[in-house]
């Protein structure tokens, strides 16, 4: 009887995990993988939502009735072609601060930021 | 299946990005299990291909290993499950999955399923939703794209040409080092690369009867330019495909799709109504449908391109600057 949910809950659990990723981990690659992982998930939402149980593919046919909903399947079509496009703009945001900083974990970042606006402070009181 | 993968890649390091790969080909699996074959059609070329071909190039750049040292992870598991339980809770009133009478199937999407055919006259439904009756939404995503592109360009060109010509002959010297080792892969993919261009340009035009179109066609085209770049070396690729060149490709993609929209706008009707670009309205949706994705395709394959070599030029650059270095400090105690 629940198990019409499983696919849901499954989505949620991929979701979780890539939010768990995004949160915990300092590593800013690391950080872009969870948000992929958890992109894929809400794509799987949708394309869940879209199945009709016994339909076919939505491509106009003789002798068949039943199709599953298109609509779910555009909107994630263009999704994952502005996913990869947004998430390679996303590594070279990384790459650039790798450039800057010479690190792209999370803390060695902030670290550095703090050195330096403490020495700015320390330039102006003098 | 999909929980299998996603719990394995809780581990660090390069193996990760494999995983990735391996994530994105299974979800594609799943999607034709969901009878979605466009979406994944997309998705094995995006997640199983591009994306993680992206990820490489820039961890070569950022190092492979990963501190393990995590901050909080108590608060966030916490956090985590906390959002979890609440959205299972939510989940709790949604329709069953594969339930006919969920709302999500009574709205608008009878009218695609049932009208489709007379007003549109193709026979792939998901092509003629996306190029037609949401086709301001696409427009929409092939700008997003465009500046997804611009804003690579912006962040990475490299922009002295005088240095680096004065590099090249070393950079290539080595290249060609690099890549004679790899003698079988390039001969196999010699043959295969037209293939793969030709293919990409039968799922661009043959996108109204079966599952394709100018997103996947322009993805499977820049995975060949991809393939070609990263077996013959920057420098071969970038003789045989003008960087300048592809940008404006990427540009006219975009002008394309839109000027379309302002013809049929000029004939009398709406933005991006096809039915008046021809005197027989199937034939008019059947032309508009044809440029549009004509104009998809375009920018995809370029964006892609150019996000994909201003990543590997800036790491032939990197490259090229610590071997100077190096030289330098070779040179020095002498």
């Amino acid at each position: 009887m629940l198990m019409g949910l499983f696919n849901d809950w499954v989505v949620i659990l991929l979701m979780m995990i890539g939010l768990y990723i995004v949160i915990a981990h300092g590593n800013l690659i690391k950080k872009i993988i969870g948000l992929t992982i958890f992109q894929t998930s809400v794509f799987i939402f949708y394309i869940s939502m879209a199945n009709v149980e016994g339909a076919t593919a939505p491509i106009l046919a003789d002798k068949v009735t039943l199709y599953s909903n298109p609509l779910p399947h555009v909107l994630i079509l263009t999704a994952i072609v502005v996913g990869i496009a947004t998430t390679a703009l996303g590594l070279t945001l990384v790459v650039r601060i790798k450039e800057a900083y010479g690190s792209i974990e999370e803390q060695d970042i902030q670290h550095q930021d703090h050195l330096l606006s403490a020495e700015k402070e320390k330039g102006k009181q003098v | 299946m999909l929980v299998a993968v996603a719990t394995i890649r809780m581990k660090d390091l390069f193996a990760t990005i494999m995983l990735v790969g391996i994530y994105g080909l299974l979800s594609a699996s799943f999607f034709v299990a969901m009878d979605a074959v466009d979406v994944a059609f997309t998705e094995a070329a995006v997640g199983a291909g591009i994306s993680t071909l992206l990820m490489l190039v820039a961890i070569t750049m950022t190092g492979r290993s990963e501190n393990t040292t995590r901050h909080k992870p108590l608060l966030a598991l916490v956090v985590v499950v906390i959002t979890g339980g609440l959205l299972i809770y939510g989940t709790l009133d949604m329709p069953y999955f594969g339930a006919k009478d969920a709302p999500i199937h009574t709205h608008v999407a009878p009218r695609y399923i049932n009208d489709s055919k007379q007003e549109i006259g193709v026979q792939n439904i998901v092509t003629s939703v996306l190029a037609s009756y949401r086709a301001f939404d696409t427009l929409g995503e092939v700008v997003v794209i465009f500046t997804a592109g611009i804003g690579v360009l912006a962040l990475l060109s490299v922009a002295h040409p005088a240095r680096q010509n004065e590099k090249s002959d070393k950079i290539e010297s080595y290249n060609d080092s690099m890549h004679k080792q790899h003698l079988v892969v390039r001969i196999v993919a010699k043959m295969l690369i037209p293939f793969i261009l030709l293919f990409a340009l039968y799922v661009q035009f043959h996108g109204d009867f079966g599952p394709g179109g100018g997103f996947q066609a322009g993805v499977i085209f820049a995975a060949a330019i991809i393939l070609y770049t990263m077996l013959f070396g920057i420098n071969t690729a970038r003789r045989v495909i003008n960087q300048s060149f592809i940008q404006l490709i990427a540009a006219t993609g975009v002008l394309l799709y839109a000027s379309v929209g302002v013809v049929s706008m000029l004939n009398g009707g709406n933005f991006l109504d096809y039915n008046v670009l021809s005197l027989n309205p199937i034939a008019g949706q059947h032309l508009g449908i044809l440029l549009i994705e004509l104009g998809v395709g375009c920018t995809v394959a370029s964006v892609m391109t150019i996000i994909f070599f201003n990543l590997a030029d800036r790491r032939e650059m990197q490259l090229s600057i610590k071997k100077h270095r190096k030289k330098d400090k070779d040179s020095t105690p002498c």
